[in-house]
């Protein structure tokens, strides 16, 4: 089984330098695409491959960056890489970072080739100190052997690349609110249209994508979009699924993409720690909905989490065990996203609050029947369509699917007036 | 009104830089909020009309970016600071019991600091470390796969 994108990576040995990162192959994919391809060739090789970003939208990143101008005078265009990893339960990104910062950095490279900008950012989460550090000396060493910088490998094109380290809120993942954070602002989402590829950051064509999107580009470039479908089982390439929570070994693993939520948790996770059993998984981040037991068979891929009624998100599951009471597990993240609000829409800034404040209630004892019609309606209220943006909607999936599948256990909290966990 | 504090020479150096790499000084703001911090440990009320004049913009902008972001303080903080994840894997994995030993030693809760100004301590949400949570970062430091037993040994290294 190939895994490219951990191949290089060992966390008992520092991540590779620039030489170590050559020997082993490194930035030959970017001198194949800078001196042998042209932009609208590596675009259409990445929209072949059928690559979905990673970050959790899974929309085809190729077809992404076929929508920035390519003719016209566009002096300025910026690529950004989205670092933010903010999403509760999201670990990935940073072992892709601390692993092998410069497989970032080329696959970046060759985007920022693809789409023609002249700018590029990595958008690092502040709390990412070692990811910082590791990237920054990377950066330096790429703009030394003159892979970013003016006329890279004398090809005339010219890249600068920056690292931007945010100061903590969970909506600058939210693309057009990171490219507010940048321009110095408060990180609200804009309006769209326009979209950032035709109006980004600072007005000009931008592209964003997540850490681990970039990181597969290289690897496409060299081996071409037929080789990309082939990794995986019934979506194209590896992914970098994770496990936390009560599992004997929780951790991250390569796998091709399509891996069944079962072999994930038994297999690679070890299976549930003793003394404890399975009640359900957010497969994807907080924001995705509950998966049961019935769900243990389902492919983890975009398609197939989407039929079972969640999100793949960033296939990063987070595991709620027979020992945990889900009333205070979807309190906990209800708590997470009220605070989180941009504040913006009143749905979201009004909403969040009041079903944290309820779940709350009903935690403690205190609730009233009438609750759970109020938190259905809140699923509603602040479902899709009804906010500014995807963060309510997103806060909604864990809440909604929890009334679905834990109801009785909403119930017996509001009639035995306790919580049975406690 | 006077401006009773300015910039020193190094925060200046430093908040100029981040102005030339951007195309109009105020996309710099939270740049320049970050340096100071560095510099003072907070954003006082006279810091931040310090920046935002340099920034030419007036300080109620400055402030309503300074107080969108959760890693901005407002308000002074002690000399370390401890930021507790209270998000959903180190929830599964109790950080409640880490939170409850850390507020029984220093005798202090969530947003506040000890009196002897050695630690302030939040709560901080996902640190991306969830395969090892329950997890807290003190200043740059992170701890990973905490453990009440563990704990004042950790706190022993600040000072």
């Amino acid at each position: 089984m190939e895994t490219p994108l951990t191949q290089h990576i060992s966390f008992n040995r520092p991540p590779y330098n620039l030489r170590d990162y050559e020997r082993a192959g490194g930035y030959q994919a970017l001198r194949k695409a800078l001196t042998t391809m042209g932009p609208a060739d590596i675009t259409k090789t990445v929209q072949d491959s059928d690559l979905k970003g990673r970050g959790g939208a899974g929309f085809n990143t190729g077809m992404k960056w076929s929508f920035v101008p390519m003719t016209g005078d566009h002096a300025v265009k910026y690529l950004i890489c989205n670092a933010d990893e903010m999403e509760p339960g999201t670990f990935k990104d940073r072992m892709l970072m601390e692993g092998n910062p410069h497989q970032l950095i080329e696959g970046m490279i060759i985007s920022a080739y693809a789409i023609q900008a002249s700018i590029s950012y990595i958008f690092l989460r502040w709390a990412y100190k070692k990811a910082g550090r590791l990237l920054r000396h990377a950066m330096d060493e790429a703009y030394a052997a003159g892979y970013l910088g003016k006329n890279i490998l004398g090809t005339g094109y010219s890249l600068e690349m920056y690292l931007h380290t945010g100061v903590g809120r969970y909506i600058c993942g939210e693309e057009t609110a990171l490219l507010n954070a940048l321009e110095g602002k408060r990180a609200t989402p804009r309006t769209k249209p326009p979209f950032p590829q035709v109006s980004g950051l600072f007005g000009k064509p931008t592209i964003v994508n997540n850490v681990e999107t970039f990181c597969n580009i290289p690897h496409i470039i060299n081996n071409g979009p037929e080789w990309f479908k082939s990794l995986g089982g019934s979506d194209a390439g590896t992914k970098i699924y994770g496990v936390s929570g009560r599992v004997r070994k929780p951790g991250l693993w390569e796998l091709p993409m399509g891996v069944t939520m079962r072999e994930l948790i038994e297999v690679h996770a070890g299976g549930m720690a003793n003394g404890y059993r399975f009640k359900g998984a957010l497969p994807g981040g907080a924001s995705t909905d509950f998966l049961v037991k019935e769900h243990l068979d389902v492919k983890l891929d975009f398609k197939s989490v989407a039929a079972a009624g969640s999100r793949l998100g960033t296939g990063t599951m987070i595991i709620l065990d027979d020992h945990t009471c889900p009333v205070g597990f979807v309190h906990n993240l209800e708590h997470f996203f009220a605070q989180e609000s941009c504040g913006w829409c009143t749905p979201c800034r009004e909403g969040l609050p009041w079903t944290e404040k309820i779940l709350l209630s009903i935690e403690k004892g205190e609730g009233r029947t009438e609750d759970l019609q109020l938190l259905d309606m809140h699923t509603r209220f602040l479902g899709p369509g009804n906010t500014f943006c995807a963060l309510a909607p997103g806060a909604m999936e864990p809440l909604q699917s929890a009334l679905k599948y834990f109801r009785e256990d909403f119930e017996t909290h509001i009639s035995q007036k306790k919580c049975p966990w406690r | 009104m006077t401006i009773l504090e300015t910039l020193t020479t190094e925060e200046i150096t430093e908040i100029d830089h981040e102005i030339s790499l951007v195309p109009f000084r105020k996309a710099a703001a939270i740049e320049a909020l970050k340096v100071v911090q560095q510099h003072r440990g907070w954003v006082s009320d006279e810091s931040l009309r310090a920046i935002a004049g340099h920034l030419e913009i007036s300080p109620e902008e400055l402030e309503s970016v300074a107080t969108f972001y959760n890693l901005v303080f407002r308000r002074p903080v002690g000399r370390n600071v401890i930021l507790l994840c209270d998000s959903i894997s180190c929830y599964v994995m109790g950080y409640q019991k880490i939170y409850g030993y850390i507020r029984d030693r220093l005798h202090i809760s969530f947003g506040e600091t000890t009196p002897d100004g050695r630690f302030t301590l939040l709560p901080n949400a996902c640190l991306g470390t969830c395969d090892h949570a329950p997890a807290l970062m003190i200043n740059n430091e992170l701890f990973r796969d905490l453990t009440e037993d563990r704990l004042d040994e950790i706190l022993d290294g600040y000072h």
